[in-house]
């Protein structure tokens, strides 16, 4: 355990000095947020009938979703994993005395939390002041903020679990970039990146609702707005609990199977 | 010109070498826009209009608008990915051949994976004409080529600013992603449904209001007045690279090589 908390620190302090792109990042990311905001108040304007979700909570969606990008982006590619698997490296990752599993999860997990912290406080700050009706709202109630907090990071590590599997399936296809975009796109579809899960049509949130993707983004941004009730995310958070023992026993065992086959090509 | 083929045949030659990745990646790409076409006609089922634009008309502007950029990305991607040529110093190989830097570097990378893309637009901008085919003309379609190539010259400018920025930082900028991939999504809605602000700034810092908003409203017949000012709109687009080019040659001037 402790080797994995080092390669945990070290990775999060490297992942640090990447200021100025950090910046750069939250600059983008307002601009996305402001024209994603727009957007949705111009569909609001001219509503007749109520829609699932109101614009406030919708709101708050958006800016949760522009701050976390990092924990919630299915697409958040580490290369140099990839150029192990591909060049033959990964010969030397295996001498090591650790699990691999364990390790690349570290690192992942680190690069996203290194990232977010950057990125996740000046945009929360600044959006918690915007002028109406750009402002982020304060959470519906104390609860529901801590409820929202186990979410998020019961959401990362989920979604670390995700994308672990994603690298795992590279041992097997040796080329990235097709399959793994395929993948990212759809996944991050069913996760409300594109639109928010309740304004999607019934036969689709039913979909959406059976698959693990929603609970890494989804979940806990309508825990933070209120839309989800205490009581309710406390039986959410169970769900989360249990996918995220599974995809880890699912992503460990496709671990150990590939590892037992894999060749290493020159090198 | 004749060059520029040259450039183009050998690249695809190159990317065709892996052919099962190649239609992979393709797909996927086919697949980016699509979800975003997803959440849009999601959108539209749920709330029917967008400040009075049917879904049909929107989705002849997203169609527009995506289908330049699928084209300028697979045209221009060697501005896309020029911070690497400045980092690593081949650059300089550039500045000694007798031919311009802007064609080399155009040279330099074309990603026919973007084919994937370019195909989604397609079909949507088919799609879309077809439901306003009972007042189609044969002007109007001209127009509607127009606004594409009006949309190619804006992102290619754009990405060819965002890396004049090169030369001084070294280092890519995300910042310019603004203006590329924003810029996309922002004018994949008819302009006016934003705030004062953002319209004034994509019609006369970026004049992407030109292509995907006054032209938009000749070819839906809602203008009033006089149409040929809007027509003639997609101009401002294409005017758009000059400046570009200017800033670029004297980024050129300024570089120094990092040496490595």
């Amino acid at each position: 355990m402790k080797a994995y908390i080092s390669v945990f620190k070290l990775r999060l302090t490297y992942g640090l000095q990447y200021r100025t792109a950090a910046l750069a990042g939250v600059a983008t990311q307002f601009f996305w947020g402001f024209i994603i905001i727009m957007v949705f108040e111009a569909f609001y304007s001219g509503t007749v009938t109520d829609p699932p979700i109101t614009l406030k909570q919708l709101i708050t969606y958006v800016w949760l979703q522009q701050a976390f990008l990092a924990f919630i982006m299915l697409w958040f590619r580490d290369n140099e994993l990839f150029q192990l698997i591909t060049s033959g490296n990964i010969a030397y990752e295996l001498c090591r005395p650790s699990g691999l599993y364990g390790l690349w999860y570290a690192k992942l997990l680190a690069q996203r939390l290194s990232s977010a912290l950057l990125r996740s406080l000046p945009i929360l700050a600044v959006a918690l002041l915007l002028p109406e009706p750009y402002r982020l709202p304060l959470p519906a109630d104390p609860a529901a903020f801590i409820m929202f907090v186990l979410a998020l990071l019961l959401g990362l590590f989920l979604i670390v679990s995700l994308s672990m599997l994603m690298y795992i399936s590279v041992f097997v296809t040796l080329s990235p970039a097709g399959s793994l975009l395929m993948f990212g796109v759809i996944g991050e579809f069913l996760a409300g990146m594109v639109i928010p899960v309740p304004l999607m049509p019934d036969w689709l949130q039913s979909i959406v609702y059976v698959l693990p993707f929603r609970w890494t983004a989804d979940f806990p941004f309508r825990v933070y707005s209120g839309h989800i009730g205490t009581g309710e995310a406390l039986i959410g958070i169970a769900i989360q609990i249990v996918w995220l023992a599974l995809l880890i026993t699912i992503g460990k065992l496709a671990m150990a199977r590939v590892l037992r086959n894999v060749v290493v090509n020159g090198g | 010109m004749k060059l520029y083929g040259k450039y183009i045949e050998i690249l695809f030659k190159s990317q065709m070498q892996y052919r099962t990745s190649f239609w992979l990646l393709a797909f996927g790409q086919f697949l980016i826009p699509f979800s975003v076409f997803a959440g849009l006609y999601f959108m539209f089922e749920r709330f029917g209009q967008i400040k009075g634009w049917e879904f049909s008309e929107v989705a002849l502007c997203f169609s527009i608008i995506h289908m330049s950029y699928a084209l300028s990305e697979c045209f221009a991607r060697g501005f896309d990915s020029f911070s690497a040529l400045v980092g690593n110093g081949d650059f300089d190989r550039f500045l000694v051949r007798p031919r311009s830097t802007v064609l080399q570097v155009l040279g330099s990378k074309f990603e026919f994976s973007r084919v994937g893309k370019l195909v989604q637009s397609i079909i949507v901008l088919g799609w879309a004409v077809s439901q306003q085919l009972a007042d189609w003309t044969m002007l109007k379609g001209l127009v509607l080529l127009f606004m594409i190539v009006s949309g190619v010259f804006i992102f290619t400018g754009i990405f060819i600013l965002a890396a004049t920025m090169c030369f001084w930082t070294v280092q890519g900028l995300e910042i310019a992603n603004i203006f590329t991939d924003g810029g996309r999504e922002m004018a994949q809605y008819p302009l006016n449904i934003y705030q004062k602000w953002v319209t004034r700034f994509f019609t006369f810092i970026i004049p992407f209001g030109c292509v995907n908003y006054l032209p938009l409203l000749y070819l839906l017949d809602k203008t009033t007045g006089n149409p040929l000012p809007y027509m003639l709109a997609p101009i401002a687009g294409i005017l758009f690279i000059v400046p570009c080019l200017l800033v670029w040659h004297v980024g050129v001037r300024h570089y120094r090589s990092t040496g490595s």
